[in-house]
């Protein structure tokens, strides 16, 4: 492992920079707008866009700066490890806090509206019927839940095809074909983008159909869950349009290109919990 | 690499030590804008002691503010809608503000050092990770002066109280989720650092214990931080965008919130014991001059801990009502944990045997440690058994238990770490007479808080409740003053510390105890700015 890999001659370590503390600085605004909005302050949305502003003017600012950094060569086979080691247990931790909502779900589903339903409840709310999906015993709204074979369906086909293409762009990278680089990459972005637009007309034929996020329990457990995913979509596809403009611009090598795999491994992993999603969403 | 010693108060440029290749050996940038944009390690390091040791007197006055009220019965003091406040950010502040960082302060500071590395595998993220803190805290202590306050529900954040709060709520949920980000960060930085960064032959099991221990701290950091930030952000789409995880009304249940919180919740007790373990792992061989007994037991040990500490979660939620069958699975792998925390304290007193013992002041506050965190395991063994829970829930005895863990515990190793590692970082020792002087008062000040308060709880003392019944009164009082002692001694640490940074006292030597061994050891003391630009060799 690691300890071999190491340059001999020199270990990397960055310059100070001021990143950190602009977005620090970034965040609190951030949040503090946010509480502002939500408790009904008028200022709120403005700390929140200024916060934001600033939040992506650093990120733009550090992240030029790795690129920089990585193409004038600094970066070593060990930093290359480093990247590695962190983006897989970033990933972890995105799979920890999915974790978290499918954990609600599978609670909700397999013990809280089971539950309710018991016969000791039948006292308090003698016409609720236990199944799923459910709004729960206070809340009498009608809608109509998701179909899986639907839209859904399509999604699934589509982001699962969106992997083949962003491998198929990987070979022509390692391959060092830039023309089936940029075709294939430029192919997984559309099909990301067609995803997440298809994405939107759910949630509208949803929202007119009765179906939203105050909609008890299923409301609440549908939009969190599928909107969290479709966020990391959004952001894997803006991901997949930063790899992209950097290959326009002759970034990367057929041996030197960990920001593109892990791209696609981030974008592979919301792939699987999307799979999660038709599954034990959609479809059971 | 730079000869001239650069030490914490004296940022100094090393002439002539740089080459052309580039500008590592630089020293540090001047001033503030040091501090705000280092890169360093050891600069990193210092930041987050300094800004744990700042938190630890924020929730320490906090504390004081809990134990004048409950100094007598009745109510004295502050409103019980303040008290409340106060117990709930107390447990916060020390928790995520105070403990946690204090302990990343140590990794930050030794870990490149006891590898080999020359820093920490993302210098920049590394001040991200600390830099985020401070908006957090800016974030909890803020909660406490917006209309309505600050959170009153306790540390655990139940709803449905939660989600009926005022704003200060709202501000306490994105102060978790920054200081969620900052923790996850840090621990991939930290599990990079070792399995990436290590000298060449710094094997994984040629690694002090407290890298050890580390590394799966922050493997556990990784895996439950983020089911604490999917908590939150459900208590915030409760409170504010009308869903119902939380509410039976819409199917949701609270009792939810209470496992998703101890799935975190439970883990995070280890994030705080197993560096504290760590430390005691590095000070004991030390100070016995022996090497430690039973190295590789003790990294099966803390990984079985770890491991267990996912499927423990719901011994917090006896008292909610669960299936039997739940209640015995628990119960029983709560006790297992006993074994592999049982092996680590008998390896601690089997490295002592027959050791030559010295007994200074991060030995005594090892040896502090190990009588107390046995104890309060003994009292968590205590509270794991189903039907004596149910009777202890939320009483005195699960606030005694908790403290022995996490103040004669963490705090009194953390203490163990600043006594056994300062002349290191200052290139000063420290005060012997006053370290002693510290520890004693420490040590008594503490068991008279908290050994009553085991009584306290058998008697039938409800916790998080501003005044109580007469039959109370005196043990509470022994309690508050034992506060007041273990408070006030509290600035003689300050003190020391200080002494240290501004560089009076005996200077240190490069290993300045006789018993302790490994690469830090090998450098002077201060170490210089940079370290190990080089990979150092190791046997």
């Amino acid at each position: 492992m690691g300890a071999l890999q190491h340059n001999p001659e020199r270990y990397f370590v960055p310059q100070p920079a001021n990143y950190p503390v602009r977005g620090s600085l970034a965040l609190l605004l951030l949040a503090t707008g946010a509480v502002l909005w939500m408790n009904h302050y008028a200022s709120g949305p403005w700390v929140v866009l200024v916060g934001f502003a600033a939040l992506l003017w650093m990120l733009i600012g550090w992240f030029g700066t790795v690129i920089r950094e990585s193409e004038s060569g600094v970066y070593n086979k060990q930093v290359d490890t480093g990247f590695r080691w962190s983006m897989s247990w970033f990933i972890f931790s995105e799979v920890m806090f999915f974790a978290a909502f499918f954990g609600a779900l599978f609670y909700i589903r397999v013990l809280s509206v089971p539950d309710l339903g018991n016969p000791l409840h039948k006292m308090l709310w003698p016409d609720f019927a236990a199944g799923w999906p459910s709004t729960g015993p206070y809340m009498k709204t009608l809608f109509s839940p998701m179909e899986a074979w639907g839209i859904p369906a399509i999604n699934t086909l589509l982001l699962l095809s969106s992997g083949v293409t962003l491998t198929i762009a990987h070979w022509g990278l390692v391959a060092g074909n830039r023309g089936k680089l940029k075709l294939w990459l430029f192919l997984t972005i559309v099909l990301g983008a067609t995803f997440l637009g298809l994405q939107a007309y759910e949630y509208s034929h949803a929202y007119h159909t009765g179906l939203k996020l105050t909609t008890g329990v299923y409301g609440s457990t549908f939009f969190l869950l599928t909107g969290f995913h479709g966020f990391h979509v959004t952001i894997g596809a803006i991901m997949l349009t930063v790899m992209l403009g950097r290959v326009m611009k002759g970034h990367f090598t057929e041996h030197h290109h960990f920001a593109f795999e892990a791209t696609a491994w981030y974008w592979h992993f919301v792939d699987v919990v999307w799979i999660l999603l038709f599954i034990i969403v959609y479809w059971l | 690499m730079t000869s001239a010693t650069h030490g914490l108060g004296h940022p100094q440029h090393a002439p002539g030590a740089h080459d052309s290749h580039d500008d590592h050996a630089h020293g540090p940038p001047s001033g503030f804008m040091r501090w705000v944009s280092t890169t360093n390690h050891k600069d990193i390091g210092t930041m987050y002691m300094l800004f744990a040791l700042m938190n630890f007197f924020i929730g320490g006055v906090m504390a004081m503010i809990i134990r004048a009220e409950l100094f007598q019965p009745g109510l004295q003091v502050v409103n019980p809608d303040f008290f409340n406040q106060m117990t709930s950010l107390h447990g916060l502040i020390m928790i995520f503000g105070a403990i946690m960082p204090v302990f990343v302060g140590f990794a930050n500071w030794q870990i490149p050092l006891m590898i080999g590395a020359p820093d920490m595998a993302f210098a920049r993220m590394n001040n991200w990770s600390f830099w985020l803190l401070p908006p957090a805290t800016i974030l909890l202590i803020g909660s406490l002066f917006v209309p309505g306050g600050s959170l009153s529900a306790g540390w655990t954040l139940y709803p449905p109280l939660t989600v009926q709060q005022g704003m200060g709520m709202d501000l306490v949920i994105f102060a978790v989720h920054i200081m969620g980000a900052s923790s996850i960060m840090g621990s991939i930085n930290i599990i990079t650092t070792i399995l990436n960064m290590r000298a060449p032959g710094m094997t994984l099991f040629k690694m002090p214990m407290f890298c050890w221990t580390w590394l799966i701290t922050a493997f556990l950091l990784i895996a439950a931080m983020p089911v604490l930030a999917g908590a939150v952000t459900m208590l915030l789409t409760d409170r504010h965008f009308g869903t119902s995880f939380f509410n039976a009304a819409g199917g949701g249940d609270p009792v939810l919130f209470q496992h998703i919180f101890w799935f975190f919740g439970h883990p995070e007790v280890y994030i705080i014991a197993l560096p504290a373990f760590g430390v005691v792992s590095q000070v004991i061989p030390a100070f016995s001059r022996k090497p430690l007994f039973g190295y590789t037991s003790m990294v099966y040990a803390t990984a079985s801990i770890a491991i267990l500490s996912f499927m423990v979660w719901a011994h917090h939620m006896y008292a909610v009502g669960m299936p039997a069958a739940g209640q015995l699975f628990f119960m029983y792998a709560t006790a297992l944990i006993a074994v592999p925390t049982g092996v680590k304290v008998f390896n601690w007193v089997a490295t002592m045997w027959k050791g030559s013992l010295t007994f200074e002041t991060p030995m005594l506050f090892a040896c502090g440690f190990l009588f107390l965190f046995t104890l309060g395991g003994f009292t968590g063994l205590v509270l794991a058994i189903v039907p004596v829970d149910i009777q202890l829930q939320d009483t005195y005895y699960v606030v005694a238990h908790f403290h022995y863990v996490m103040v004669a515990g963490a705090l009194f190793s953390a203490f163990a770490a600043v006594y056994f590692w300062i002349p290191k970082w200052t290139g000063r020792m420290y005060d012997e007479t006053l370290g002693k002087w510290h520890f004693w008062l420490s040590m008594i000040g503490f068991n008279l808080t908290f050994f009553v308060q085991h009584f306290l709880g058998l008697a039938g003392m409800p916790r998080r409740i501003p005044d109580y019944n007469l039959q109370f009164a005196n043990f509470n009082m022994v309690s508050s003053l034992g506060a007041f002692l273990f408070g006030g001694s509290q600035l003689l640490f300050v003190y020391i510390v200080y002494k240290c940074y501004r560089g009076s006292g005996e200077k240190a030597a490069a290993n300045p105890w006789d018993g302790a061994e490994g690469l830090e050891w090998t450098l002077p003391s201060p170490p210089p700015y940079h370290t190990f630009e080089t990979p150092p060799a190791v046997k």
